[in-house]
């Protein structure tokens, strides 16, 4: 009876959210500890999924999945080129030296003093409720980025109250993507050296094939 | 079910719902499963018949329906081999990282309308990023295995697969676009009615899409003709060459999940998801409101169609499978990058440009009301309901931003 009222009295909701911290702290430490490159990627896969069954837990799914997507999607990425530029032989080591270790621990030190200070300015922590958000939906998310602002004001508003969206930032951030687009297109783009065409076969085929 | 639990049972609140999660992930967990088991037996008969032999043909009296049973029993009673050389942690959790994230991507897909794990209002997008992960643990189990052949086959499905994502998401967002919502279920529900009402139908471009689609989502989970990572006639067996007993049919349990999880997305965006054909439950009277058994009909119903529909899907995967020779690696990138991803950008705009001129499609009419589609387009700023409940063109913005992050 007595286990059944405690186990009543339980948070769930903090209690998944400490479980999805820890997780998401751990694997962090362990990106660090390790020595072997894929091992890190997994580790850092792990924690960052951690984060976003976070968000998930948070009601927040648009940004959960985004950052399924981008962050873990991204280290998947992280990870080919890893292996592809590290890769001398199988399974190789890497050991941080010593300075870098030490510079790395000052800068986290001092980041964290920076993150537990403004952690406890807060005045009183508001506890994760569930479904505070009343039905979330990306629907006025997408609206806004185009520029038109469906969530805040009630029908009937004088469009010139009406808040603005966030077509501009959108516009600037979509061209500053095509542009770095078009730049890894540059920069990856083979060298053609000048040289007969029987040569190139010949050179070819004793480097292995076309890469 | 949570809430008949805790009020009409008197579970405690937490308990109520760790077995409404239980629930539902068994259930989750025998579609993939049960599905892999029918699956296989599937494609040797398929494949038999194909190639002109009978397949499977005594273990469990006729067809061999007990066949992949039997090999089930067989791959558990194998050894378990590492190679010496393995990282052993890596190598021994690679299987349940590709189950895993076809297992969660599985999550989100809804079977009928009320009929889904955790309904999300970005579905679409969450089931599509997930998907992308089970890559990862095929990466792992190549790099893992100390083999060349599997790290060479690792790395083709690294490339390959982060490469057909871009057209993929192209394609899945046109019926994103259409509907106005990244909700799976409210995406099905906008094609509810006859047959014309489904995206598919919607206008030539999503008709051109939806093959795009198809290329795409086989090249995406690794089926022939895009089998680069197990190419066997170079690379032995890919990225599970080392692999043997349950670990390796891991592998292959993630694989037939994935092939459904596509196939019931394709289903869901372009053919109208759980609603048939012809509306069967409508004809006879059965509508939301005729109570709950009947609404439970209704549902099951629905369910029997999205399965179906997803069924065939997969069949058609295994009649491509062994029907068309394997690309090579650069026509492989040349079919994604000169041929879907061009395709797919110029439907996109093409259908965008026609839902703007022919809002209705070119079946409309049919039960679709006129109006209903730019009602929140036109009014702009006018209130919550205009935007959340119908089709809003603005909406397919976010994920095509996001496809621009991916590469």
């Amino acid at each position: 009876m007595i286990a059944s009222m405690m186990l009543a009295a339980i948070n769930w909701h903090s209690v998944l959210f400490l479980v999805f911290a820890g997780l998401a702290c751990a694997f962090a430490v362990a990106v660090v500890v390790a020595d072997n490159i894929v091992r890190m990627a997994f580790y850092l896969v792990l924690s960052l999924g951690s984060t976003a069954g976070l968000f998930f837990l948070a009601g927040a799914e648009f940004i959960g999945s985004m950052q399924l997507m981008i962050y873990v999607g991204g280290t998947l990425v992280l990870l080919v080129f890893g292996v592809m530029l590290t890769a001398q032989a199988p399974f190789i080591s890497i050991k941080t030296s010593t300075n870098d270790r030490v510079l790395a621990g000052v800068v986290g030190a001092a980041l964290l003093v920076v993150l537990l200070q403004a952690a406890f300015s807060v005045e009183a922590w508001r506890r994760p409720g569930v479904g505070e958000v009343a039905n979330p939906s990306a629907t006025p998310l997408g609206m806004a980025l185009l520029g038109v602002r469906v969530d805040d004001p009630p029908a009937g508003t004088s469009p010139s109250l009406v808040r603005s969206g966030y077509l501009l930032p959108f516009e600037i951030v979509s061209v500053h993507l095509l542009v770095v687009l078009v730049g890894a297109a540059y920069l990856a783009r083979a060298k053609r050296r000048r040289i007969p065409r029987g040569i190139e076969t010949a050179d070819v085929a004793a480097s292995g094939g076309p890469r | 079910m949570a809430d008949f639990l805790i009020n009409t049972v008197g579970l405690p609140e937490w308990l109520a719902w760790v077995i409404t999660a239980g629930v539902a992930a068994a259930l989750i967990l025998n579609v993939i499963a049960g599905g892999a088991l029918v699956f296989i037996w599937a494609e040797r008969k398929i494949a038999a018949r194909i190639q002109d032999r009978l397949g499977p043909t005594r273990t469990g009296g006729r067809f061999g329906w007990l066949q992949s049973l039997a090999d089930g029993i067989k791959l558990l009673g194998k050894e378990d081999l590492m190679p010496e050389g393995a990282d052993g942690m890596l190598f021994q959790l690679a299987p349940y990282v590709s189950f895993c994230a076809s297992f969660c991507a599985f999550i989100a897909l809804p079977f009928a309308f009320d009929f889904v794990g955790q309904r999300l209002n970005v579905g679409v997008f969450f089931v599509v990023a997930v998907l992308g992960l089970e890559v990862f643990g095929v990466i792992l189990a190549g790099y893992a295995s100390a083999s060349k052949w599997s790290l060479f086959g690792a790395m083709r499905e690294a490339a390959q697969v982060v490469s057909y994502e871009v057209p993929l998401g192209m394609c899945v967002v046109v019926p994103v676009m259409l509907a106005g919502s990244m909700d799976l279920v409210t995406i099905a529900e906008k094609q509810a009615g006859w047959v014309t009402n489904w995206y598919l139908f919607h206008d030539p471009f999503t008709f051109v899409i939806f093959w795009v689609y198809v290329t795409c989502a086989v090249a995406s989970v690794n089926r022939a003709p895009f089998d680069l990572a197990e190419a066997e006639s170079e690379l032995v067996a890919g990225f599970h060459t080392e692999y043997s007993g349950m670990r390796w049919s891991f592998f292959f349990m993630a694989e037939y999940g994935s092939m459904f999880l596509v196939s019931a997305l394709a289903a869901l965006l372009f053919m109208g998801g759980w609603n048939g054909p012809i509306p069967v439950a409508e004809l006879l009277g059965l509508s939301a409101g005729t109570g709950d058994t009947a609404n439970y009909f209704v549902r099951l119903i629905g369910c029997f169609n999205l399965m179906g529909k997803a069924t065939l899907g997969v069949l058609v995967m295994m009649w491509v499978r062994w029907t068309l020779p394997r690309l090579r690696i650069d026509q492989v990138m040349t079919t994604c990058l000169k041929y879907c991803t061009p395709i797919a950008a110029a439907m996109f705009a093409g259908a965008m440009f026609w839902q703007l001129a022919l809002p209705g499609g070119v079946m409309r009419g049919m039960s679709r009301p006129a109006g209903e589609i730019r009602e929140g387009w036109l009014e702009g700023p006018g209130g919550r309901a205009a935007a959340r409940g119908t089709a809003v063109p603005a909406a397919a913005v976010p994920p095509k931003k996001l496809m621009q992050v991916q590469p």
